[in-house]
């Protein structure tokens, strides 16, 4: 197999652009194309007995809205011709997106341009940014 | 009390203290007489229940091969993720269930538990702390195996587990015996609703409150004859939170005591660092304490046996409290979960105790006359602020906080122990929660005394059918922990990215 490209979404319409352009470029490499979604989450928050409790219902839940709100209509969107495969996980974003670009043998990855508040792209960095600077592959951002 | 009825409007808030003490006193010091049911050693009372503590611990640690010393590395791997599959991503992870549980356990039996243990015990017993610490890991090891091993899924999809839940259907499945099974675990979710409301809210409440009355002017605080209203500030949030559903206070209270333990140590650290000449000294004054080779204190069975009390008190270990906790971890190896649970005294008793003990001893605080009197988070508050003068109000901070998760974190274990009871009933529960906010206020407005009376009470009580049920369920505990020992050792379980 030739490889794979990688788009990372969210339901954001920067993510349905970045969707688009990953299928014209899965098509003209003749490549399968990832659509991956990651859930923020975090093995180390702290938490509490109740949330404990219920987190194997909730992650259900997430995992279920995830798919039926934002990956389905993604999928759904790109039509015949090309392979899709769509995964879903919790975790670190641009992390994920990274392991998933090495399992899958992507070539390629892109994702939409977020729109976090500039504050909060200081602090911690938009997804983006941390991506370019960990991914073992090129990183197209698309606005 | 006559300088406080000088002003007229205390008046009537002494009378409401002192007659919240007048009805309690009495059931204080009988339940105390039952629980704490002592044999005489020379002219030293030993309280069975905590020799049966002790016991536990020790039979667990010999029949599960010294696991609390061989043990904790792999623990940490499993805290790490380094066994986590990748599928699993958004479960509750083994840090999770760990963070949890330490939240109920680190408190003020940490900080005030400790000070009562060296003002009544001397120096020495920080020694047996330590052991029973040790102790302490194995039979917190055997009850989260138990609390994994025999948790249950509703069919909302929630999981609970926890010592009601191994000792019914442990029981039954090891046995046959299923009212044996039954009986001792409706007597453990009994003395788990009287565990906490005491150790886990009045024993919390009251400490706080006399933090803050300390850092707001001590005896001229406008707080002494006013600790009830302390106390019904307390049951307002308490009550936003478990019975208002106000998750927000919860997330902001699980954010803000890994902070505050955090500070605790890293001030603990300072404390310790600028008396460094002191440490060597404090370890002796420690073990001749221990070994009862200062006879200014209680000797040695004095040092151990108020040593090994504060430090159950403080870690839980036998009580059961943790494997409710635990319980709802992701994992398919109940003993990996058992393995983790081995660090809560070991971070509880080992490190956060040792250290409020070594500063108590080294600032000289331990060797003040009115020390014994003073007890309690006052006497750890006097011994740090001899190095940093304005501690006591950051630890009044820390205090509030600790006090506040370990009240919500013992709401949900009285809460699943009255679900137990009475089926899930929605009703019974928050008629629970109710009952619980009320005794925050009676706990803020208690003296010391009868608060700790009734607290070790009802805490140790709860230890009586768990210990009974994990020395029944031994054979279970040894094979699940040393099945699972067995595939790790051969590889058939592996670390991620590892597997053969």
């Amino acid at each position: 197999m030739a490889g794979t490209v990688l788009v990372g979404v969210d339901n954001s319409d920067a993510s349905r652009r970045a969707v688009e352009f990953a299928r014209d470029r899965a098509k003209a490499l003749g490549v399968g194309l990832v659509l991956a979604h990651v859930i923020p989450w975090s093995p180390y928050s702290f938490t509490t007995p109740e949330e404990n409790e219920r987190r194997h219902q909730r992650r259900e839940e997430e995992l279920e809205a995830a798919r039926t709100q934002i990956v389905d209509p993604l999928v759904a969107s790109i039509g015949d011709g090309v392979e899709v495969i769509p995964v879903i996980r919790h975790g670190d974003r641009a992390e994920l997106l990274v392991a998933f670009a090495r399992e899958y043998d992507s070539a390629h990855i892109l994702v939409g341009r977020t729109g976090e508040s500039r504050m909060k792209t200081k602090i911690f960095g938009s997804v983006p940014s941390q991506l370019i600077q960990i991914a073992d592959v090129p990183v197209t951002v698309v606005p | 009390m006559s300088a406080a009825s000088a002003a007229g409007a205390p008046i009537l808030a002494q009378s409401v203290d002192d007659r919240i003490a007048e009805v309690l006193d009495p059931i204080s010091s009988f339940i105390e007489g039952i629980v704490f049911f002592s044999i005489s050693i020379g002219d030293v009372n030993l309280p069975l229940i905590v020799l049966w503590l002790v016991a536990a611990g020790a039979f667990f640690t010999v029949y599960l091969g010294f696991l609390n010393v061989r043990g904790p590395g792999h623990a940490l791997d499993l805290i790490r993720g380094r066994y986590t599959r990748p599928d699993d991503a958004g479960e509750v992870t083994h840090f999770q269930a760990l963070a949890t549980a330490l939240s109920g356990t680190v408190g003020l039996g940490n900080i005030a538990g400790v000070a009562v243990a060296i003002a009544i015990g001397g120096p020495g017993a920080t020694l047996w702390m330590i052991v029973a610490g040790v102790l302490g890991m194995s039979s917190k090891m055997a009850e989260c195996t138990l609390g994994v091993k025999y948790r249950r899924q509703r069919d909302d999809g929630t999981i609970s587990g926890g010592p009601m839940y191994y000792l019914e259907t442990g029981i039954a499945e090891l046995t046959g015996r299923v009212r044996t099974g039954k009986i001792l675990a409706i007597l453990f979710a009994i003395s788990a609703i009287g565990g906490s409301i005491g150790a886990g809210n009045m024993f919390q409440a009251n400490q706080a409150t006399a933090q803050i009355i300390a850092v707001t002017g001590g005896a001229d605080s406008p707080f002494v004859s006013l600790r009830w209203v302390v106390g019904v500030a307390f049951a307002f949030f308490v009550g936003l939170v478990i019975i208002g559903g106000i998750k927000s206070i919860a997330r902001v209270t699980e954010k803000l005591v890994p902070l505050m333990a955090a500070i605790y140590l890293i001030a603990a650290a300072v404390v310790i660092v600028s008396n460094l000449q002191l440490v060597p000294a404090a370890f002796g004054e420690i073990f001749a304490g221990a070994f009862g080779l200062d006879s200014a204190t209680g000797g040695i069975i004095g040092a151990l046996i108020v040593g090994f009390q504060r430090a159950a008190f403080s870690n839980e270990a036998g009580i059961g409290s943790a494997a409710i906790a635990h319980a709802p971890v992701k994992t398919s190896h109940p003993s990996s979960e058992g393995h983790v649970a081995l660090l809560e005294p070991f971070f509880d008793t080992i490190i956060v105790c040792t250290m409020t003990a070594l500063i108590i001893v080294i600032t000289g605080a331990a060797a003040d006359p009115a020390a014994s009197e003073l007890g309690g988070v006052a006497l750890t508050s006097a011994a740090f602020a001899t190095v940093i003068p304005w501690f006591p109000n950051v630890l009044a901070v820390a205090v509030v906080a600790f006090a506040f998760s370990t009240m919500l974190t013992w709401s949900y274990y009285g809460m699943k122990a009255t679900g137990y009871i009475f089926n899930d009933s929605q009703t019974a529960e928050t008629v629970f929660k109710v009952i619980f906010c009320i005794f925050v206020v009676i706990g803020a407005s208690l003296a010391l005394g009868p608060v700790i009376g009734i607290s070790d009470s009802m805490l140790f009580l709860m230890a009586i059918p768990n210990v009974l049920g994990l020395y029944i369920l031994a054979r279970v505990i040894k094979k699940e922990i040393l099945g699972y020992r067995a595939d790790i050792a051969d590889g058939t379980i592996a670390k991620v990215g590892e597997e053969a």
